[in-house]
C-alpha cells in the first residue's frame, strides 16, 4: 500500500512536468498543425542551457528565467528560418523537416555540450525527502512540479486573458476568419514555437535536475508523445491530464513490472498503454471533434 | 458599364450622388491560374453607401468578396485582370493583411466563429486591427447593436444558435472599425424572424455607423430592400444592374429571382433569357 501510494505521488509529480513538455506539442499542433518531431531535442537544448548558467554560478530560477528566454529568441528563429517558407506545403513536408531539426540539433548539441551524462552540482534541492506521516516525497519532484505548475498556470493566463493569446487560440480554430480581421497566421505560428521551446526547454531543465542530464532526456522529451495522444493533440487541459497518467504509469509499471520484466518497461509500458487507448478512443481524452451544429 | 449609377446612396428619402470608396474594373480572378472564375467584374461602392451582390450558387459572389479582401490568395486564387481601387488606391495586388489593415473587413459566409472561444472572446479577436478606442469601447459599441450577444457573451461560440453566430461574426467585424464591410450570405440557413432581426440591424449600422456594405445574398427580395442598389451576376459576368426600385419591377428579376410573376401564370422557361435558366433560387 505505502509503495502503490509512492509511486502514485512521484508518477503525478513526474507527470507535472511532462505535461510541460506535452504543452509544446500540444501548442504547435494546435496553431499550425503541424507535429514537431524535434521536441525531444528542444527539451535537451533546455536542459543543458540551464545546466550551463547554473554551472557558472548562476542561481537555480534564474537560470530557468534565462532558458526562457532563450528559448522564445530560438522559437521564434526556428520558425522564421525552417518552417516559415513551408507554409502551405503538404504537411509530410513539414513533418520531416521537423526529423531533419531533430538531427541538426542533436548534432549541435553534442558538439557543444558533449555525450557525457552531467548533472547539476552543487545539487539545488536536499537530498533529505520531505516525510509526511508514512509517505515521503523527494524534493526534487515536489519543486519540479510546484515550478511546472506555475508556468502552465502563466501559460493558461496568456491565453485566457491577453490579446496575442486570444489570437493564437483563434488561428487555431479557423485561420481565415483569423485573416478577416487581420490576425497574421505567420505571426502566430511564430509566437506557438516560441512557446513550445520555452515550456519543453524548462521541462527539459527540470527532468534533467531529476535524473541527471544526457541525451536521454530528448527521449522523455519524446516520451510525452504518449502524454499528448492520451490528452488528445489539440488539448491543452488534455496535456496535463496525459502527462500525469504517463507518469503515474510509468512509476507504477516501474515498481510492479519491473520484477518481471526488467529494463526498460518503464518506458514502453506507456507506449503499449497509448496504443490500446486509442482503439477505443481516437480522439484522446479532450481532443477535437468538430462541433457539428446548424 | 452605367459610369456613376453606383452612386447613388439612399439618405433618408433623397438619392444623393457620392465618390465611391471601392471601384472594380474588369476584375478578371483565375484560381489556380488556370481556373477562370470572375470575367470582368465592374463595380463601384458609394462612401457610406449599401450595394447588394445578387446571383445564383456558383456566380462568383463570394470570390468577388475574396478578391476584394485578398482571401483570394488564400485559395491559390488570384486577380489576372482589371483592378481594384479603394480609396483611390490599387489593392488588388496586397495581401489580406495589407487589405485588412486598410479597413476592409469581410464577413466570409457560413457563420466562421471561433468556436472554442466565448463570444466575447471572438469579439475581443476582432479588435486586433482597432486604431482608436479601446476593446472596451468597441464591445459597448456592438452589445448595443447586438443586445442578444451581450446575454450570451461568457457562453462558448460553437454552441450558441446559428443566428447568435452570425451576430458573432458580424460583432466581430464591428470590432475592427471597418470602412468598408463585405457581407457574405448572412442570412444563409436562418429563420425569417431572425433574418429581420439581422437585417434590421445591419441597416442600422450603414445609417448610424456610416459604414459602407457590400451585401452578397440569395435572398433577393431581402436585399433588393435593405440595399438601394445591386449588381446581378452571372457564371463571373455582370448582366444587370440598377437601382434596387428598378430591379424589383423588371419582368426577369420578378419572374426568376423573386418568383413573383406578372402573367399570372408561369412563363415557359424556354422562353426566359440565358441567366434565368438555372434552379429557382426564391427567397
Ligand atoms: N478555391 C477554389 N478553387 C477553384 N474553384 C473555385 C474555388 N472557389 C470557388 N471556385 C469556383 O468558382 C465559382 C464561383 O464560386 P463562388 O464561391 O464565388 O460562388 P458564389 O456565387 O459565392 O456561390 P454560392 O452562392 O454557392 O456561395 C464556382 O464554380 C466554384 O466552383
Ligand atoms: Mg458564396
Amino acid at each position: 500500500m505505502e509503495l502503490f501510494v509512492m509511486s502514485l505521488i512521484n508518477g503525478i509529480m513526474v507527470g507535472g512536468v511532462y505535461a510541460l513538455v506535452a504543452l509544446g506539442w500540444v501548442l504547435i499542433y494546435k496553431c499550425s498543425g503541424v507535429l514537431n518531431l524535434a521536441m525531444g531535442e528542444l527539451t535537451l537544448i533546455g536542459a543543458y542551457v540551464t545546466l550551463t548558467f547554473y554551472q557558472i554560478g548562476v542561481p537555480f530560477i534564474m537560470s530557468i528565467i534565462i532558458t526562457l528566454i532563450i528559448g522564445v529568441i530560438l522559437g521564434i528563429l526556428v520558425e522564421r528560418i525552417f518552417l516559415d517558407r513551408l507554409i502551405g506545403e503538404p504537411i509530410l513536408a513539414v513533418l520531416m523537416v521537423t526529423v531533419g531539426l531533430s538531427f541538426f540539433f542533436k548534432g549541435i548539441i553534442e558538439f557543444i555540450w558533449g555525450v557525457q551524462t552531467q548533472a547539476f552540482q552543487p545539487p539545488i534541492f536536499s537530498l533529505e525527502p520531505i516525510e509526511i506521516g508514512f509517505i515521503k516525497i523527494s524534493r526534487v519532484y515536489l519543486w519540479s512540479f510546484i515550478l511546472a505548475i506555475v508556468l502552465f498556470l502563466l501559460f493558461s493566463a496568456f491565453f485566457k486573458y491577453t490579446h496575442w493569446g486570444l489570437a493564437m487560440q483563434a488561428t487555431a480554430d479557423d485561420e481565415t476568419a483569423a485573416l478577416s480581421v487581420g490576425v497574421s497566421a505567420r505571426f502566430v505560428y511564430a509566437a506557438a514555437w516560441a512557446i513550445a521551446f520555452m515550456s519543453a526547454g524548462v521541462g527539459g531543465a527540470l527532468l534533467g535536475n531529476i535524473n541527471g542530464i544526457n541525451i536521454s532526456v530528448g527521449y522523455l522529451g519524446l516520451l510525452v508523445l504518449p502524454a499528448v495522444v492520451l490528452g488528445g493533440l489539440n488539448s491543452i487541459p488534455g496535456a496535463i491530464v496525459g502527462g500525469i497518467t504517463i507518469g503515474i504509469l510509468q512509476n507504477l509499471s516501474g515498481t510492479y513490472l519491473d520484477q518481471y520484466f526488467p529494463g526498460g518497461v518503464k518506458e514502453v509500458f506507456p507506449f503499449a498503454f497509448m496504443v490500446v487507448f486509442m482503439l477505443f478512443k481516437p480522439y484522446g481524452f479532450w481532443g477535437w471533434e468538430r462541433i457539428e451544429r446548424m | 458599364m452605367g459610369e456613376g449609377v453606383a452612386r447613388l446612396v439612399k439618405r433618408g428619402n433623397v438619392m444623393e450622388k457620392v465618390e465611391p470608396i471601392l471601384k472594380l474594373n474588369n476584375v478578371e480572378v483565375k484560381y489556380q491560374e488556370v481556373i477562370l472564375v470572375l470575367k470582368g467584374v465592374s463595380l463601384e461602392i458609394p462612401e457610406g453607401g449599401i450595394i447588394a451582390l445578387l446571383g445564383a450558387n456558383g456566380a462568383g459572389k463570394s470570390t468577388t468578396l475574396k478578391a476584394i479582401s485578398g482571401l483570394l490568395k488564400v485559395e491559390v486564387g488570384e486577380v489576372t485582370d482589371g483592378s481594384i481601387e479603394f480609396q483611390g488606391e490599387r489593392i488588388h495586388k496586397k495581401s489580406a493583411m495589407e487589405i485588412s489593415k486598410r479597413g476592409i473587413i469581410q464577413v466570409i459566409e457560413g457563420r466562421k466563429v471561433f468556436e472554442h472561444l466565448t463570444v466575447e472572446e471572438n469579439l475581443k479577436v476582432g479588435a486586433h486591427l482597432r486604431k482608436t478606442g479601446s476593446t472596451k469601447d468597441g464591445l459597448e459599441m456592438v452589445y448595443h447593436y447586438f443586445p442578444r450577444l451581450k446575454q450570451k457573451r461568457n457562453e462558448v461560440a460553437g454552441y450558441i444558435s446559428g443566428g447568435e453566430q452570425q451576430m458573432t461574426v458580424i460583432g466581430r467585424a464591428l470590432m475592427a472599425q471597418p470602412k468598408l464591410m463585405l457581407l457574405d450570405e448572412p442570412s444563409m440557413g436562418l429563420a425569417p424572424l431572425l433574418i429581420k432581426e439581422i437585417f434590421d440591424i445591419i441597416t442600422k449600422l450603414n445609417h448610424e455607423e456610416k459604414i459602407p456594405i457590400l451585401l452578397v445574398e440569395q435572398n433577393v427580395k431581402l436585399a433588393l430592400t435593405v440595399a438601394p442598389y445591386a449588381y446581378v451576376l452571372e457564371n463571373g459576368r455582370l448582366v444587370m444592374h440598377d437601382t434596387s426600385e428598378k430591379l424589383k419591377e423588371n419582368p426577369d428579376i420578378r419572374d426568376f429571382y423573386l418568383g413573383l410573376s406578372d402573367v399570372g401564370e408561369r412563363k415557359s422557361f424556354r422562353n426566359v433569357k440565358h441567366y434565368k435558366r438555372r434552379k429557382r433560387w426564391l427567397t
